[in-house]
C-alpha cells in the first residue's frame, strides 16, 4: 500500500475542504482498503467520512430518501424499504456478505470499482487502470464481463447489485460539491466506457455522494431481484434482474427492468418495458417480449451463454414479480 | 527475560514493517519524533474492554494492529482481501472485517476479538457449541466463524437451516466443516 496522509471529516464541508486531487474518500472501505493493498488505487490523502451526518432513511414528498452513509445491512433492514420498496432490499441482501453489508455505505457502493481481474492485477495492462495499456480481457478471461455497452476499450461490468434495483426504480444521485448541490439520475450517473474507460461517472473531483432518492411507485410490491452467480452467496452476479410490475385484470400496466452482470454500467432495459406493455401477464409474453433485451449484444470467448441467460432470468424474474408462476 | 516464538516473530514483524512506512513517518521515528509527527495517527480505542493508544501508520488494519501490535493473534489472516471470513471481530458490537478495516478508523470505538468472549474460565455458548459439535478441523477459520456465529445467534429473523447457512455464507472453510458448524449454531441458538 503507498503511504497517504489520514483526516477525518466530521461535517460534509470539512470534507469537501479536505478533498483534493489524488484523495479519495473513506466510507467502509471495502472497495477503497482492498484495491490500496493491490496498489490499484494509490490516494495520496484518504479523508475519513464515516463521521458524516449523511444518515437516515426516511420518506419524504413521494420519495425514499437514504443517505449516503447508511450501511448496506441497515438499508435491507429498514422497515420503510422493506415496504415501500422490497425490491432494493433484496438486492442488498443478495450482496456480498454478513460483515460486509456492515461495512459498506451505499454511497461506497454505488462507487465501487469492476471485480475484472485484469484491473486488480497491477502487473497486467488495463484501460481502465492505466489508460491507453491496452484490454488483456477481450482476448483473455472474460467469462465474467459484459455483453453490452462495451467498446475495443473495455468489457468490464459494473459490479454493484443495489444500483440495478434503484436504476430500475428511477432513483437519483444527490451529489454536493463546494458550488453547491446537484441531482444526476443514477442511470446517467455511470458512463459508457468507450475509448476513455478510466472515466466511470460523472462525479466531479472531490465531490460526494450524499443522498439517494428513490421516487416512490405504488405497484414496486410486484418486485422482485434475481441473482445468478456461480455459488449461492457471497457472489458476484454473472446476471442479475431488478423487475417490477403493474397489472390490471392479468394485463401488463407498467413494468420497470434492469439488468446487472452484463452491461459495463446496470443496464436498463426500456425496449424489454415497451413490448411488454398491454400484453397479458404469461409465460409467452414475456418470453416473446425478451429478445429485445440483447439487441447489440456483444458476446465474448467464454460469456457466450449470457444473452440467453440473460433473457430467462428476465422471464423468471417476470413470472415471480406477477405471481403468475 | 525470555522471549516467546510469538514475540520474535512480532518484533520480527515489526521491523520489517518499519520497511514500508511512509517517508515522512520513517523519518519521524528515526528523529524519535513524537507520535504525533507526520505520517503517524494517534488512535484511542478499546480493544475487549480494555483502554488502548496506538501511534501508527495510517495504512495498518485493525487485523495487523490486533495480531502484530497488541499480541491478540486468536483472529486469522485468511485472504487479507475481505473474501474468506477469517478476520472477523465485532467493531461497536457489530461483525465486521478486520482486514478491511483501517485501524486509524477507530477512534473511540470498541473493538471485541475471539478472546474476548468469554467469561473468564466459561466459555461462551457458541464456543461450547462448536467445540460439542466438532466444530472445526484444522481450526483457521473457527475464530472467525465463532465471531459470526454469535452475532448469526442474535438475530432472531434468522431461524431455518438455509438462513443460517446464508447469513453465514461469509465465512469460508477450506475444511469443509460446514454441517458441524450449522448444528453449532442451531444449538448456540437453542440455549
Ligand atoms: C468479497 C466481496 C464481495 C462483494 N460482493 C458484492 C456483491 O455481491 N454485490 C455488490 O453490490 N457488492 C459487492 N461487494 C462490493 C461492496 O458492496 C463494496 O465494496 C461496498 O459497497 C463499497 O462501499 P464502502 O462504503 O465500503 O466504500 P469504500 O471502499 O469506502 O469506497 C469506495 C469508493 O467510493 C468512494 N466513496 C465512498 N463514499 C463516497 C461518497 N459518499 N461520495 C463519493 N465517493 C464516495 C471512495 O472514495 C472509494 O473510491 C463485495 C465486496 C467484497 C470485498
Ligand atoms: S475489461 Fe476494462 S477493466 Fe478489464 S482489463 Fe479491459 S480495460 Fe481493464
Ligand atoms: S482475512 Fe479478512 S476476509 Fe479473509
Ligand atoms: S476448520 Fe479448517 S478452514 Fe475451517
Amino acid at each position: 500500500m503507498r503511504a497517504f496522509d489520514f483526516a477525518t471529516a466530521s461535517t460534509v464541508s470539512d470534507a469537501l475542504k479536505l478533498a483534493r486531487p489524488g484523495s479519495a474518500f473513506l466510507a467502509g472501505g471495502t472497495t477503497l482498503v482492498d484495491l490500496m493493498k493491490l496498489d490499484v488505487m494509490t490516494p495520496d490523502r484518504v479523508i475519513d467520512v464515516n463521521a458524516l451526518p449523511l444518515k437516515g432513511i426516511k420518506l419524504r414528498d413521494g420519495a425514499l430518501h437514504i443517505g449516503a452513509m447508511e450501511r448496506m445491512g441497515d438499508v435491507a433492514a429498514h422497515p420503510v424499504v422493506t415496504s415501500v420498496h422490497p425490491m432494493i432490499s433484496r438486492a442488498l441482501l443478495l450482496s456480498a456478505s454478513g460483515q460486509l453489508r456492515n461495512m459498506a455505505s451505499i454511497g461506497g457502493n454505488l462507487m465501487q470499482r469492476t471485480r475484472c481481474d485484469y484491473f486488480r492485477d497491477v502487473t497486467s495492462a488495463c484501460n481502465k487502470r492505466l489508460p491507453g495499456s491496452g484490454c488483456p480481457a477481450l482476448t483473455g478471461i472474460n467469462r465474467g464481463h459484459a455483453i453490452l455497452g462495451t467498446s475495443d476499450s473495455c468489457v468490464a461490468t459494473h459490479a454493484s447489485d443495489v444500483a440495478v434495483a434503484f436504476v430500475a426504480l428511477e432513483a437519483q444521485v444527490v451529489l454536493r460539491s463546494s458550488d453547491g448541490d446537484r441531482t444526476v439520475p443514477l442511470e446517467d450517473f455511470y458512463r459508457l466506457p468507450g475509448s476513455t474507460p478510466e472515466r466511470e461517472n460523472v462525479l466531479g473531483p472531490g465531490e460526494l455522494i450524499t443522498e439517494v432518492v428513490v421516487p416512490t411507485l405504488s405497484w414496486a410490491r410486484h418486485s422482485t431481484y434475481l441473482k445468478i452467480r456461480d455459488r449461492q452467496s457471497y457472489e458476484f452476479a454473472l446476471t442479475s434482474v431488478a423487475a417490477a410490475i403493474s397489472l390490471k385484470r392479468g394485463v401488463v400496466q407498467d413494468v420497470r427492468l434492469a439488468a446487472g452482470g452484463v452491461g459495463t454500467k446496470p443496464w436498463r432495459l426500456r425496449a424489454v418495458e415497451e413490448a411488454l406493455k398491454g400484453g397479458v401477464a404469461m409465460e409467452r409474453t414475456f418470453s416473446d417480449a425478451v429478445e429485445s433485451a440483447v439487441d447489440g449484444a456483444r458476446p465474448l470467448a467464454h460469456n457466450a451463454f449470457k444473452p440467453s441467460l440473460l433473457k430467462r432470468s428476465i422471464v423468471r424474474a417476470l413470472l415471480d414479480a406477477a405471481g403468475v408462476r | 527475560m525470555t522471549t516467546s516464538r510469538r514475540q520474535f516473530f512480532g518484533q520480527a514483524a515489526a521491523v520489517s514493517a518499519g520497511v514500508a512506512l511512509s517517508a515522512p513517518a520513517a523519518e519521524a521515528l528515526a528523529n524519535g519524533a513524537a507520535p504525533d509527527a507526520p505520517g503517524l495517527v494517534e488512535v484511542a480505542f478499546k480493544v475487549n474492554g480494555e483502554r488502548q493508544k496506538l501511534s501508527l501508520d495510517p495504512r495498518v488494519t485493525l487485523l495487523d494492529a490486533l495480531r502484530e501490535r497488541l499480541g491478540l493473534v486468536g483472529t486469522k489472516k485468511g485472504c487479507d482481501r475481505g473474501q474468506c471470513g477469517a478476520c472477523t471481530v465485532h467493531v461497536d458490537d457489530r461483525r465486521v472485517l478486520s482486514c478491511l478495516t483501517l485501524t486509524a478508523t477507530l477512534q473511540g470505538k470498541e473493538v471485541t476479538t475471539i478472546e474476548g468472549i468469554a467469561h473468564g474460565d466459561e466459555l461462551h455458548p457458541v464456543q461450547r457449541a462448536f467445540i460439542d459439535h466438532d466444530g472445526f478441523q484444522c481450526g483457521f477459520c473457527t475464530s472467525g466463524q465463532i465471531m459470526s456465529a454469535v452475532k448469526v445467534v442474535e438475530e432472531r429473523e434468522v431461524r431455518t437451516d438455509d438462513q443460517i447457512r446464508e447469513a453465514m455464507s461469509g465465512n469460508i472453510c477450506r475444511c469443509g466443516a460446514y454441517p458441524n458448524i450449522l448444528e453449532a449454531i442451531k444449538q448456540a441458538k437453542e440455549s
